[in-house]
């Protein structure tokens, strides 16, 4: 009988938060799938199309431009992100009076925010007052300030810059940590077998720390894939289009055009997408946490 | 400590100052960027939008601080949104996660699986495509433009977070001491007010620090939802700062916004970075 009762008083604390998710979440979820099934606007509308705004969205070229930029943008920011993030955690692990103090500096534009981040390096990458060219100037790196928001590529790679800085401090905390926990005697015997410092990195080090890269390469895969505010600051989506990521073409049909139908449409496909990389993470956070 | 840094050999000393070395730049390549953000900052106006410009002002000026305060509707009212929304945020998610993790951590449920992936949900499905059905309901219901709808919207990112360290941290408590409350006569409910609340307070700080610095920080929602200018939390007022009145750029009053914006998230973090890193960990990994 106890056990009964217990069973439903566990439920009444756990209800107002199930609520609050059902509600927020769940439901707005349901309506999305509806609404891509619709005309919607601003307006008005929402007279059902069925799967026009899909088919709409496999004959924009648009949809795929900004598909390819955010899968390209994903694809070249995750190796930066992770390979640099590995190797400031090794550096920091390293026994100098430095270590703890750098790795304090390393993490700290994590706690700031995205957008704050884009206006400061959008204001460092500025043809005209922009510092980090000046630097570049009087380093003799470059002959002229350079500018970097009227190409694609040049503009991508002044992005990719700018969030590094701001993010690699992650992917360098959850390394230290996973580091630290590699049992320090495997470490030991391994000195005393002559192994050199880059054999003990590559043999024991990388191996042990497998579980957290891939972890960390997917949470960062995902925020890269759901890229936003960077662009919409740094670049607008410019020049011609070529930089919208498939967020900010979402917003940009919601919420600029007004075609909410197919926004809805765009967004469903890229949940699809995220739930699978979502589905891996989860599944390998509840088997790290498990062990 | 460290145990990957022991040599058989005592590390050279070359070999030591190279990694101090290395230590040193890339501390300069971190705070770099702020540091010259700080110095464009006190800088006066004219000076901050000099071409070429200089690392170092020449005369400090807060003239830029000035501009950034009166900005609009001024930066008091900009900041007071910020604040006001995080502190829903933080609200909500306490009262909300608090419960939850109680419930998860002490009692038997039914179909404790389906819970937990709800739970989950807002973690596995982006709150960038449920902005469309959430800004279509909330206009229904007055709650576009408002700091509540944006406060729900940043509980919601947050609470599979809170959930989870409010678990982790009601699991920590031994059972002893529930029992021994519980044949005293004391109601579940009286349990968790008196006992347990003290006890998970590391849990509750640490759900306060990051709903407050995520909903601070926060951008896309805040774009969407706050279309009065008065109604702009602080990201969102920069934005209107950069573009201008006349499509120049204030340069100098851009870099006062962002000092002014980054401030609160450095200060909680120099203050409370063990709390800060730990919580991070225990929300990426586990």
């Amino acid at each position: 009988m106890a056990a009964i009762r217990n069973r439903h008083l566990g439920l009444i604390y756990v209800a107002p938060a199930l609520l609050f998710v059902s509600a927020f979440v769940l439901y707005p979820l349901g309506q999305l799938v509806w609404l891509s099934l619709t005309d919607t606007s601003l307006l008005g509308g929402g007279t059902w199309v069925g799967l026009e705004n899909y088919a709409e969205a496999l004959d924009d070229r648009a949809f795929w431009r900004a598909l390819w930029f955010t899968v390209k943008y994903t694809v070249v920011i995750t190796p930066i992100l992770m390979g640099l993030g590995f190797a400031l955690a090794l550096l920091t692990s390293q026994n100098t009076p430095l270590k703890l103090f750098t790795r304090a500096t390393i993490f700290l534009p994590v706690v700031i925010g995205l957008g704050t981040s884009s206006l400061l390096w959008y204001w460092l990458l500025d043809q005209q007052v922009g510092l980090f060219n000046k630097i570049l100037l009087d380093l003799g790196l470059v002959e002229a300030m350079p500018v970097w928001f009227t190409k694609a590529d040049p503009a991508l790679a002044a992005v990719i810059v700018s969030v590094t800085w701001k993010v690699v401090g992650f992917g360098m905390i959850l390394f230290v940590a996973a580091i630290q926990s590699i049992n320090s005697e495997v470490i030991e015997a391994a000195i005393i077998d002559g192994a050199s410092y880059w054999q003990r990195v590559w043999r024991i080090i990388i191996p042990l720390s497998m579980r957290t890269l891939l972890l960390a390469t997917l949470i960062s895969a995902i925020g890269s894939m759901l890229a936003f505010e960077q662009f919409y600051i740094m670049t607008g989506g410019n020049p011609r289009g070529q930089t919208f990521t498939s967020v900010y073409l979402i917003y940009q049909n919601s919420f600029i055009s007004f075609k909410l139908g197919y926004g809805a449409a765009l967004s469903i496909i890229l949940t699809a997408i995220i739930l699978v990389f979502s589905a891996l993470q989860v599944f390998l956070s509840n088997r790290s946490a498990s062990e | 400590m460290s145990a990957i840094s022991q040599k058989s050999a005592p590390m050279a000393r070359a070999q030591r100052y190279l990694v101090a070395a290395i230590c040193v730049l890339v501390i300069t390549l971190m705070l770099g960027p702020m540091v010259l953000s700080f110095f464009a900052s006190i800088k006066t106006p004219a000076e901050a939008s000099a071409s070429p410009p200089n690392y170092l002002p020449h005369s400090l000026s807060g003239e830029n601080y000035g501009k950034i305060l009166d900005y609009q509707a001024g930066l008091s009212t900009y900041a007071g949104n910020s604040f006001l929304v995080a502190a829903i945020a933080i609200v909500l998610c306490l009262v909300l996660a608090v419960p939850a993790g109680y419930g998860l951590a002490r009692f038997r449920l039914p179909f404790k699986e389906l819970i937990f992936v709800l739970m989950l949900a807002p973690l596995m499905i982006p709150y960038q495509a449920l902005l469309i059905p959430i800004y279509l309901n909330f206009s229904k219901i007055g709650l576009a433009n408002s700091h509540l709808g944006l406060a729900i919207v940043h509980a919601v990112l947050q609470l599979p977070f809170s959930i989870y360290l409010m678990r982790n941290a009601f699991e920590a408590i031994p059972r002893e001491i529930e029992e021994a409350a519980l044949i005293d006569g004391a109601t579940s409910f009286q349990v968790l007010r008196r006992i347990f609340l003290p006890l998970v307070m590391p849990g509750v700080v640490t759900v306060m620090l990051f709903t407050f610095i995520n909903s601070w920080n926060e951008f896309l929602a805040a774009l969407i939802f706050m279309n009065k200018e008065s109604s702009f939390t602080v990201p969102i007022m920069l934005v209107s700062v950069r573009t201008g009145r006349l499509g120049a750029v204030d340069w100098g009053a851009l870099q006062a916004g962002v000092i002014v914006s980054v401030l609160p998230c450095i200060l909680i973090y120099v203050l409370l970075q063990k709390y800060y890193v730990s919580g991070f960990l225990n929300g990426a990994v586990k």
